[in-house]
């Protein structure tokens, strides 16, 4: 399928998406689709370089808090209520997500000449120090927090949830149409050597600290475009609650559990999971939903290595490559050497 | 604001004590992942696990914490090397260990810490000994016994575990495994089991770990993430698996966190380890001991 026609596909399926919350008039449905359309891009992202390139990170909720917390700092800069009119909302996700991407470049420039494990480890580390950077930066709250008005009504389009759902909707339909575009283009086929084996990828000229660089350049500046809009969903934006771990468990879980090897794979794994998150918490308590998703990971990875797009695959005896319309060597045979 | 040298002296003792027992809690870390290239993120939560046993324990029976650590380690052991079981069979013999894994440790982290604060919910538990409250003065110098008996009891333990590993077969069989199996394999040892003691013991370190943890502080589950960031700064600092140079990067950590917070402020202490972290990663990355 052709790239133009694959975008084309999401549009009118997002369309549709949107006329279905419409009509159902309740605004709750957007709440509950904007946070599950929130773990699409952030899953998506993860797994263009976990996926894609076999580095875990494990500090998204840096990155989407990076995000959330550059518009905080240009909502106080300019200090008006009605910022969204004077900035609107997609600079304030490009600055975000510009911000991110630098982060991550920097970050990604520093460890991922080592070992995967250490970049894995300084993704972790770097969520503590700006989770301790945001708290002793007053201006944008500090530990308190920063409130933000949400704006009452947006112009054609009507009250200020449904805009940010059509926003997230958007960046959602970008996020597969990029990750999908990279897995069947040259850097793409580059991000496979490297999770398959770095060395000899390495050996062959393929360019693989570039490649890796890329790829945590744009899996960061994503999340920060996720996070941009995150203050005018929540209203009260603190730090505690933005770097939670249920952001780097959640963007983790939902590749591993989809599958990691195809656009699909966070799509399926995010609807699954999301949508189950959604009901957990409306019908038993948070705390058991993020228990619930520890253990899905859990399991998933020892029983179901490959996800659903695995287990479907293994149901159809058919390859993979025929299942997502992409070619590549099976990665993950038993007794290889890593 | 007016220098203080006896402000100075406190903050660099202080560091040296929490030294120790951050001395402790990479110990674990320094034989899985050091030595063994086993990247276990959730060791933290088996420390906060221990915590909450020495809790238990204190609270019901009054026994002293570190005693019921000691007692408790064969548990911990038994623990340990049940995972690594699974995480042998799971991930190692399908050669997933990279990025499987990875999340597998990251979920049992996960699990653990949601299930405790599921269980025990979020406040701050403490235990009772005699030896938390009274200080020692020396000059000017004030020890805590809260912080200074942790510390003693961690040197004794990383004394104790770098005989066993320079001294003993086992040991020494630990510190080839992760050089050569197939080397290995020809001296007749099986390295699975080797590794399955190794991360047995790792995991044993947690118990006594824990209980230092909640002598020095309070504990409430989510606490243990902390740890991860440090833990992880000393074991790279130090030199990957050596236990000497985890207990030198220990004490240098403590010591520029402890100055930090005197003269900075405590919000700022998270910040240092992993500025030393990218710090060493940039310059490097083998560690002060490394080999």
């Amino acid at each position: 399928m052709r790239t133009p026609l694959f975008l084309v596909i999401c549009l009118a399926v997002a369309a549709a998406v949107f006329a279905g919350a419409v009509a159902v008039g309740n605004d709750y449905v957007f709440f509950a689709g904007y946070v599950i359309l929130q773990y699409v891009v952030l899953s998506t992202a993860w797994n263009i370089l976990g996926g894609y390139c076999g580095y875990v990170n494990f500090g998204s909720a840096a990155f989407f808090a990076l995000g959330a917390y550059s518009t905080v700092a240009i909502y106080k800069l300019i200090g008006a209520n009605d910022l969204p009119h004077i900035v609107p909302m997609p600079v304030l996700m490009l600055v975000g997500g510009v911000v991110s991407g630098v982060v991550g470049f920097g970050m990604g420039y520093l460890t991922l000449r080592l070992r995967g494990a250490f970049f894995a480890i300084a993704t972790l580390a770097l969520a503590v120090v700006l989770q301790t950077l945001i708290v002793n930066w007053d201006f944008v709250g500090g530990s308190r927090g920063a409130y933000i008005l949400r704006p009452e009504e947006v112009p054609l389009i009507g009250s200020y949830i449904k805009y940010l759902f059509l926003v997230m909707l958007l960046l959602a339909v970008g996020s597969l149409v990029i990750a999908r575009l990279i897995e069947r283009s040259r850097l793409g086929y580059g991000f496979a050597t490297i999770r398959d084996d770095e060395l000899a990828a390495e050996a062959s000229g393929v360019p693989t600290l570039k490649l890796k660089l890329i790829a945590t350049t744009i899996s960061g500046a994503l999340m920060g475009m996720a996070g941009a809009p995150f203050p005018y969903y929540i209203g009260y934006l603190q730090p505690s609650s933005t770097f939670g771990l249920d952001y780097a468990v959640n963007s983790i879980a939902m590749p591993l559990i989809g599958g990691t090897t195809s656009w699909v794979g966070p799509l399926i794994g995010t609807i699954l999971l999301g949508s189950l998150q959604q009901i957990a918490t409306v019908t038993i308590s948070s705390a058991v939903n993020l228990l619930l998703v520890g253990v899905i990971l859990v399991v998933f990875v020892i029983v179901a290595p490959n996800g659903v797009i695995g287990i479907v695959h293994t149901y159809w005896q058919r390859k993979p490559d025929d299942f997502v319309g992409r070619r590549r060597v099976e990665t993950d045979v038993p007794g290889s050497v890593p | 604001m007016i220098f203080s040298f006896d402000l100075l002296i406190n903050a660099i003792v202080s560091g040296i004590l929490i030294g120790g027992f951050y001395a402790a809690v990479t110990s674990g870390v320094s034989l899985s992942f050091g030595i063994l290239d086993i990247v276990n993120i959730a060791h933290p939560a088996f420390i906060i696990l221990g915590s909450y046993v020495a809790y238990i324990v204190n609270a019901t029976l009054g026994v002293d914490p570190i005693l019921t650590a000691i007692v408790m380690m064969p548990a911990f052991y038994v623990l340990g090397a049940g995972i690594y079981q699974i995480y042998y069979v799971s991930f190692e013999k399908r050669g997933q260990e990279s990025l499987r894994g990875l999340a597998f440790f990251f979920g049992l982290l996960f699990i653990t810490e949601v299930s405790l604060v599921l269980y025990f919910g979020v406040d701050y538990r403490y235990v009772e000994a005699p030896y938390i409250g009274p200080t020692w003065h020396l000059g000017v110098v004030g020890m805590p016994l809260r912080m200074l008996v942790p510390c003693v009891v961690s040197l004794l333990l990383i004394a104790c575990l770098q005989l066993v590993l320079t001294r003993t077969f086992v040991g020494r069989a630990i510190m080839a495994v992760a050089q050569d199996q197939l080397a290995l394999r020809l001296m007749a040892i099986d390295p699975i089991r080797i590794k399955r003691i190794a991360f047995g013991i790792s995991i044993a370190t947690a118990s006594l770990a824990g209980a230092f943890l909640i002598i020095i502080q309070p504990v409430e589950p989510s606490v243990g993430r902390e740890y991860i960031g440090r833990v992880f700064a000393i074991c790279v600092l130090g030199g990957m698996g050596s236990l000497p140079g985890a207990v030198i990067a220990a004490m240098l950590i403590g010591i520029v966190e402890s100055l930090t917070s005197t003269f900075y402020g405590p919000s700022w202490a998270p910040a240092v380890s992993f500025g030393f972290l990218l710090l060493t990663l940039a310059v490097r990355p083998a560690g002060l001991l490394g080999r």
